[in-house]
């Protein structure tokens, strides 16, 4: 198997006709690593990859593989595995034989890719396929071919390109174990690039969050799931309630805000947690998980809440365990939850801990990205 | 309704619909007038040639015996009009196989993007919009004895005798380059557009390099659009006849089958056996079809993953 200590990626970005789809992009992948990169369409994440691959060329800075440059190779000098989102198994070639593919192309022994092709075929539990051609197969065993395609070269780095995004809801759960299993069986390093914040969380050492070809945060799943640097990323760590508001007072780590539209007068005031330094005055989003809501009725609120909004009780979602509860405030629309089904049409108010009310600046352009080292 | 037991096994769809059910639709009726168009255009001229085939002139039977089937024992037996299946074919099969060779490269090339593609393409293409007469016109124009291009070469000093590049075998097979290329060069540039790019991106990370890459994926999957193309660029190619007559060698080289087909028709008034000659240039056109539909078949012919 071909290994290496560090990929690190410098400064390396990608124009398309004077728009930077990707740009300043610093990472460095330790060997075993599983980063995901993680954005809505267009934050840059596929291209980011793509240029990984050798499949798009850098306009700027540089990748290097053990301190080796390698951005300058043609992708099949890089010796990196490749998932497609559309698969891309050559529709013409039995399950064995796209498998057996690149080996071919390494100049492998026959016996040696009999045995190896075998092996990859039997680790994603397809032994009884091999001799049928793709078209043949459901959408989950393709992906599972073109898996099995990318690691029976043992490649240094694999890369996913949105792999389960054409898959249904109940076999994305299970390519996802799937996909975690091989990785923590076989120890290969690699970047997932998805725009699904479950799959990331679920299966990365580390996430990239990205946005407009820039990076707007690294870490662990943990880190960016308890302290997002932005409304942004919250937005992508289930803080469904991302609320424009307006500082009315702050003191250290706390900041007393103002969300217009909603209730009465200037709006109603939650206390919450500032992310970043804050003045009174300021333009922020309030971000707020919808678990993290308690939907009560009338009466005296819970101590240490963060204030509490009132509204009506719009849609009711039954969810098994709980209730997904949608909650018109005003102008706004809030989601909470909720383990009895308030009445439709009900007045509630909701409340919120202090420390679960994040507080960002409204501006996404602050310098906040932050490398973390693993 | 009342119940009646022979009721109960009938079924209660509407007339209509079982109609259906068994492929008797109404809509059928729109087929009406394209099958009234093509029994009087195509079926009763056909079939009406072909009862010509089988009444040859007393001029033929006594020539040839066989009686009924004259011309036919006519167009075995005459050297003179059997050759024309081999001289059709030297030009027909050549002047197919190049037109579908060169078009592949071509194809494969514009498939990417970069700048003039669009004015390059309209260029490989105009000449489809040129007719036969126009293109023959031209080349002896352009590469006759006295044409532009013998007396530039003999100025410059390169040759000494001006080239023989018309009424010959050569003249005809331009003229079918110039016609057939650009037919074929769309066809496969439209089978290779249904290849999803993204086969060969995958291909390029398993290590394959160009050529790899064309011949175990790109060739597999474009082989049976190679295979149609092939079919009706020979086709068109056959039936060769203005040129044939314009730029080639009529009585030599270039006698293809339409020729003699015109002469028996034109010269002689020989209606039967002109008749006979275009019918046995369709049989030889069939056996040639089948032949490659036939290896065809034998390939991969399922979906190429891209926008079809």
């Amino acid at each position: 198997m071909s290994t290496f200590e560090s990929l690190e990626l410098r400064g390396v970005g990608r124009r398309f006709g004077g728009v930077d789809a990707l740009a300043g992009l610093d990472l460095t992948i330790r060997a075993g690593e599983f980063v995901a990169l993680l954005g809505p369409s267009g934050c840059g994440k596929s291209t980011a990859l793509n240029c990984l691959a050798g499949l798009l060329p850098l306009t700027h800075g540089e990748i290097l593989l053990d301190g080796r440059r390698i951005d300058t190779l043609p992708p099949e000098r890089r010796g990196f595995g490749m998932v497609f989102q559309s698969y891309a198994l050559f529709p013409h070639l039995s399950v064995e034989k796209n498998v057996a593919f690149g080996l071919q192309m390494q100049g492998v022994q026959r016996a040696e890719i009999d045995r190896r092709v075998r092996a990859a075929i039997e680790l994603v539990k397809l032994g009884e396929h091999a001799r049928k051609l793709p078209g043949q197969l459901s959408g989950g065993q393709q992906q599972r071919v073109a898996i099995a395609r990318a690691v029976v070269l043992e490649p240094s780095l694999v890369l996913m390109d949105e792999p389960l995004s054409n898959l249904d809801a109940k076999l994305r759960l299970d390519m996802r174990t799937e996909i975690r299993r091989l990785h923590q069986s076989l120890g290969l390093t690699t970047i997932y690039v998805t725009h699904d914040q479950e799959e990331a969380l679920s299966l990365a050492d580390r996430l990239v969050v990205m946005r407009e070809g820039r990076v707007q945060q690294v870490g662990t799943p943990d880190e960016l799931y308890e302290s997002p640097t932005s409304w942004y990323v919250a937005d992508f760590m289930g803080y469904r309630n991302i609320l424009p508001a307006t500082v009315v007072s702050a003191s250290g780590s706390e900041a007393v805000v103002e969300l217009p539209g909603t209730g009465d007068d200037g709006g109603a005031r939650l206390t919450g947690r500032a992310v970043g330094g804050l003045r009174a005055g300021d333009r922020v989003r309030v971000a707020v998980r919808p678990e993290d809501f308690a939907v009560a009725g009338s009466g005296p609120g819970p101590d240490g809440a963060a204030g509490e909004i009132g509204g009506t009780v719009a849609v009711v979602e039954y969810h098994g365990r709980e209730h997904a509860v949608s909650v018109q405030a005003g102008d706004v629309m809030l989601h909470a939850r909720s383990a009895a089904p308030p009445a439709v049409g009900g007045a509630v108010r909701l409340t919120a801990p202090v420390e679960r009310v994040l507080v960002f600046p409204e501006s996404l352009d602050a310098p906040v990205p932050q490398e973390v080292a693993a | 309704m009342t119940s009646r037991a022979g009721d109960a096994q009938r079924s209660t769809a509407s007339l209509r619909h079982r109609l259906a059910e068994r492929g008797i639709d109404p809509t059928l009726l729109l087929l009406v007038p394209g099958l009234v168009v093509a029994v009087a255009l195509f079926v009763y001229p056909f079939s009406y040639g072909i009862g010509l085939t089988v009444q040859p002139t007393a001029a033929m039977q006594e020539q040839w015996g066989g009686g009924a089937f004259a011309n036919y024992v006519a167009f075995f037996r005459d050297p003179f009009v059997f050759d024309s299946i081999g001289i059709t074919m030297r030009l027909a099969l050549p002047a197919a196989l190049f037109n579908v060779l060169a078009s592949i490269p071509v194809a494969m090339v514009l498939r990417h993007r970069f700048r003039g593609k669009r004015l390059l393409t309209s260029l490989l293409v105009l000449p489809i919009t040129l007719g036969t007469v126009l293109t023959a016109q031209g080349l002896l124009i352009f590469a006759g004895r006295q044409g532009w291009l013998n007396r530039a070469l003999l100025q410059a000093g390169l040759i000494d005798e001006p080239l023989q590049l018309v009424n010959n075998y050569l003249g005809v097979m331009f003229s079918l380059v110039i016609t057939g290329f650009p037919f074929a060069f769309l066809l496969i540039s439209s089978y290779l557009s249904g290849i999803d790019p993204s086969l060969e991106q995958a291909a390029r990370t398993l290590g394959a390099g160009w050529w790899q890459r064309f011949r175990r994926i790109v060739l597999p999957l474009l082989a049976p659009g190679l295979a149609t193309t092939f079919v009706l660029t020979f086709v068109l190619a056959f039936s060769v006849f203005p040129s044939a007559r314009l730029v080639g060698d009529a009585m030599g080289s270039t006698r293809v089958m339409s020729l003699m087909a015109f002469r028996a028709f034109g010269e002689q008034n020989d209606y039967a056996m002109a008749s006979t000659i275009a019918l046995m240039m369709g049989a030889v056109e069939l056996v040639v079809v089948v032949a490659v539909l036939g290896l065809r078949s034998l390939l991969y012919r399922g979906t190429t993953g891209g926008k079809g």
